[in-house]
């Protein structure tokens, strides 16, 4: 019995084992599917950083989490134009605009810091944002990406205010906000930014100086060159009873217009203010009284030249 | 029983010597040129996998598209998202063999230029290309690879908008600079 069992293994199993891993080594075909196959694991990052949440480093008005990237500079300019109540005669708010000029350069592709200026209350603003978390994949799975955004405004405008002493303090205003955002698929992504605002002087004891406020923002896909864009920002009632804050929230809705090489973004706003505590905290007027309120609601947009250094 | 021993032996051997005649790298520099007179666009790729079979002339080479860098980071961004969709599409492959392996002589060193023909998958699409590549053979068991040829964006149903036809190339210049190492 035994003997048999090994003539068997000898002399029938041991030949074709050997001759089939030849065959499967040999074999020209299976030779190359496996470099592909080799090749592939090669290539394979272990974390795979998620692009492009937002089209711009803007969703409309407040700051997406979204860089401008290592060494690369921009050029803003955007525009709200008069009220769309205007008429025809002022071609419908065309004929005057509010501008926000900045440039914006990336330290890293983690870190940019920006010096704009508005027309409004002749502002300058100083900004950074830092990139806290990239939404990933693979070896380091982060859901979501955060940032950090801190601004400085500074009005410059002509003293007028006989009651009080132009105090330099008094024309600054801070801004803190954390964005968190998520790009769900290639058709939506949300952003929530908590805010909070400071400013040093305001109209009078019954305004809050400190404000706070929850941004809400998304964008969702149209087509692959047009995404339509919301922002909301919701200011929640001041801590301190003996205030209280009775401007408007500010809702924004816009489209990003991708032309293949630059993304214009266009929008129609119940701001005319470009910089956060002018239209976080400053917003008088409403999208809706007795139906859409045209001396309300402005159009703009939002353009940036891109210079690589 | 000293058969089979033989004849594992023999395997063995067989095996490494299928390994022996490997070439490969994973730091290959792959650059392309797109020269339009509004603008010349260049990215670079230094991340590209390469394995050369110098025995049967196989060859395969395969790089993420997102490893292309370019000088202008939202173009690097619209290149991944709006051009060859990176997401969807991450890879690059060629899956190909030098089909007349009479011209290189492996154990020699020297120049040879080399016919290459095989498959090269861009945007999920697959298209039949043939090229020469220039094999520089050097001592230490390294094989430089050098090689250009002209991919067409429309061969590869990349969609370009009107208005920046005049700003991308209809061909587009692919260099490929490899050096590859004995396993």
């Amino acid at each position: 019995m035994n003997t048999v069992l090994q003539i068997i293994m000898k002399q029938i199993l041991l030949p074709i084992a050997t001759s089939l891993i030849l065959l499967l080594i040999g074999f020209p075909s299976k030779a190359q599917e496996d470099i592909m196959s080799r090749l592939d694991t090669m290539v394979d990052k272990e974390t795979n950083y998620i692009e492009a949440t937002f089209k711009s480093s803007r969703i409309v008005n407040g700051h997406s989490i979204e860089q401008v990237g290592d060494d690369q500079l921009h050029f803003r300019i955007s525009h709200r134009f008069n009220q769309l109540g205007q008429g025809w005669r002022s071609l419908w708010g065309l004929d005057g605009a509010n501008m926000y000029l900045s440039l914006e350069y990336g330290i890293s592709d983690k870190f940019m810091v920006g010096l704009g200026r508005t027309t409004e209350l002749k502002t300058y603003h100083g900004f950074q944002k830092y990139a806290i978390t990239r939404q990933s994949t693979g070896k380091k799975n982060m859901p979501v990406s955060i940032s950090l955004h801190s601004s400085i405004s500074l009005n410059t405008v002509e003293w007028n205010n006989p009651q009080k002493h132009d105090d330099f303090a008094g024309r600054i205003s801070y801004t803190h906000q954390l964005p968190i955002a998520r790009k769900f698929n290639e058709d939506i992504s949300l952003q929530v930014t908590p805010t909070y605002i400071h400013r040093n002087l305001v109209d009078n004891p019954g305004v809050p100086n400190d404000i706070y406020s929850l941004g809400m923002g998304g964008s969702l896909r149209l087509t692959k060159w047009v995404r339509f864009n919301a922002e909301y920002f919701y200011v929640l009632s001041p801590f301190d009873n003996d205030k209280s804050f009775d401007n408007v929230n500010n809702l924004s809705l816009g489209f990003d217009i991708h032309t293949g090489g630059h993304v214009f973004q266009l929008h129609f706003t119940n701001s005319q203010s470009m910089i956060e505590p002018y239209y976080i905290a400053g917003t008088k007027e409403k999208w809706i009284d007795n139906g859409l309120n045209f001396e309300g609601i402005y159009f703009g947009f939002n353009i940036l030249r891109v210079f690589a250094l | 029983m000293k058969n089979s021993v033989l004849i594992l032996i023999g395997i063995l051997f067989i095996s490494a010597n299928i390994y022996g005649q490997e070439y490969m790298t994973r730091s290959g520099y792959i650059w392309f040129y797109s020269q339009t007179p509004v603008e010349d666009i260049k990215a670079h790729n230094r991340q590209v996998a390469c394995i050369l079979n110098t025995e049967t002339g196989d060859v395969g080479v395969t790089l993420l598209m997102k490893s292309f860098e370019f000088k202008k980071a939202l173009m690097q961004r619209d290149f991944n998202r709006q051009y060859v969709e990176s997401d969807k599409y991450p890879k690059a492959t060629f899956e190909g063999k030098i089909t007349d392996l009479s011209k290189v002589d492996f154990s020699e060193s020297g120049k040879y230029k080399v016919p290459v023909s095989g498959k090269l998958t861009i945007h999920g699409v697959t298209n039949k290309i043939n090229t020469d590549v220039n094999l520089t053979v050097k001592e230490d068991n390294v094989i430089a690879a050098k090689a250009m040829f002209i991919a067409s964006p429309a061969d590869y149903d990349i969609d370009i908008p009107k208005v920046m036809r005049d700003n991308i190339a209809k061909e587009i210049e692919v260099n490929v600079d490899f050096e590859l190492k004995k396993r």
